[in-house]
């Protein structure tokens, strides 16, 4: 079924190649997307609960705005509009970048800012989890709120809230394929492309599809390695209540 | 850069109504046919049925990882594949984007729905269920009189937040090339080359629909709380 990955595509390669550069894309995307994603995410989370009169609402702000308009959108608020607001000198570099970087860096961007406000969210949640005596006692030895927050709060939200990042990992790694509609040839994209190449389109699909598959068990088995590693021992029951999608549910075990 | 003028989306209002309400419909029915499958495949899960449960886990899993602009191009592949072979004698009918849009949608969001759903059966005390063994309910009363209430009221928010995804998600049709609200901006945007405006026009009415939708969700979690004594 998979013989056709091995013929030559319109560009001399093979189109196993094809589908190769396409993950790479789609891989560079989600990898380097997650690491910004998870930085301003938790800046933003700790801006949410922070007791200043402009942090706090600006958090709130921005978690609203990137959260409620659709990832396509912004994709096309990030390519096609962002570079005709800023200064014509910029605007006009921006636009002059080589594919794919034009595409790259939009797209990156794009889904960085996206996911950071549902990252923040999570963190904004396993920050509230934390017994309020973790933020006093830190009052006490004299720590001030940002060492309270760097020494004692955040690192003890972020490995409470592993489970609930583990889904916003496998989000920004699906999203990556929004990209493909502003022109950059991610994983989808390509196996597209093959289709229409080809016409074996259930053979390219597939391909494609098995990909994913790999892809979001390895990101799965990866976040559960992190879960053990950095789980805080006898919070079982902490880290039921902060699973995100069942934050409010009443425990069933009486 | 020249000044933004906006009259240009003034002018064409009415188009742009049109694709909304085809975002619109395409959530409805996406969250109604949703729901259903996604009940059915929760319980199929959560009754242990034999082949059932697998298939459904399955099922559910693979869509759950694979991007929905990809589920989108293979509905669009098979759909008239399978329908060809169920109705036509195996020829191929040409079934269109629209139809497409509905079914994926539909199977999509079934297998998110289910998740929820089957998580909140599982939050169903055992109690519910051997008090209602006790009064020797079937098991077809037992969920419908029972277990699917206090389900709907504990996931209602869930999801409520997941349809608002949905609609956000329905802006992907995009890539079938329909007219749904980014759609018609975008057609618009090529018609008269107001394309800034187009689209920070768009991303402000979904803003303003989800952000809406999004302080719906508060309200209900805060009103369907069960308090439970300690």
């Amino acid at each position: 079924m998979f013989n056709v990955l091995f013929e030559q595509g319109s560009d001399g390669r093979i189109y196993l190649l094809w589908l190769l550069s396409g993950l790479g894309w789609t891989l560079s995307l989600a990898v380097l997307g997650w690491l910004i994603a998870f930085v301003v995410g938790t800046i933003v989370g700790v801006g949410r609960t922070s007791r200043n009169r402009f942090i706090a609402p600006a958090s709130r702000v921005y978690v609203e705005v990137f959260r409620n308009i659709p990832v396509l959108v912004q994709m096309f608020l990030w390519y096609f509009v962002l570079p005709e607001l800023l200064p014509a000198a910029i605007g006009t570099w921006i636009k002059q970048l080589n594919p794919p970087w034009g595409q790259f860096f939009p797209a990156l961007l794009c889904l960085s800012f996206y996911t950071a406000a549902r990252v923040a969210e999570q963190v904004r949640a396993g920050l509230e989890a934390l017994p309020a005596g973790q933020r006093e006692a830190a009052a006490a030895l004299g720590l001030n709120s940002r060492k309270t927050y760097y020494l004692v709060l955040v690192p003890q939200a972020l490995r409470l809230i592993v489970p609930s990042l583990t889904s916003e990992v496998m989000g920004i790694y699906k999203n990556t394929s929004v990209a493909l509609t502003i022109g950059l040839l991610e994983l989808t994209a390509r196996s597209r492309q093959i289709s229409e190449e080809t016409f074996q389109t259930f053979a390219a699909f597939a391909a494609a599809t098995i990909i994913y598959l790999l892809l979001a068990l390895l990101a799965y088995r990866l976040m559960l390695l992190i879960d053990n590693k950095a789980r805080i021992p006898g919070t079982a029951a902490v880290q039921k209540r902060t699973n995100g999608l069942f934050a409010q549910v009443p425990n069933g075990a009486g | 850069m020249t000044g933004l003028d906006f009259s240009v989306v003034w002018e064409n209002l009415p188009y742009l109504w049109s694709g909304l309400q085809f975002s619109l419909s395409l959530t409805a029915v996406g969250f109604a046919a949703g729901m259903v499958l996604g009940i059915g495949l929760a319980l199929l899960q959560h009754l242990e049925v034999p082949v059932g449960a697998q298939l459904a886990r399955g099922y559910v899993a693979l869509i759950r990882s694979i991007p929905l602009i990809l589920v989108l191009f293979w509905f669009f592949f098979l759909v008239p594949l399978i329908a060809g072979a169920l109705f036509n004698r195996g020829r191929p009918i040409p079934i269109g984007g629209i139809w497409t849009a509905f079914i994926t949608f539909s199977l999509f969001e079934a297998a998110y729905y289910s998740e929820i759903i089957r998580v909140g059966l599982r939050s169903v005390h055992k109690g519910q269920y051997e008090a209602a063994k006790a009064l020797s309910l079937s098991t077809y009363k037992t969920y419908r009189l029972i277990v699917l209430p206090q389900v709907f009221r504990v996931t209602s928010p869930i999801i409520l937040s997941q349809t608002i995804i949905l609609f956000q998600d329905t802006s992907l049709v995009y890539v079938l090339s329909l007219t749904d609200l980014v759609g018609s901006a975008s057609k618009l945007a090529q018609l008269n080359g107001r394309l800034i405006e187009m689209y920070l026009t768009v991303a402000a009415i979904y803003l303003a629909i989800c952000c809406t939708a999004s302080q719906c969700v508060a309200y209900l979690r805060s009103r369907t709380q069960i308090v439970t004594r300690p």
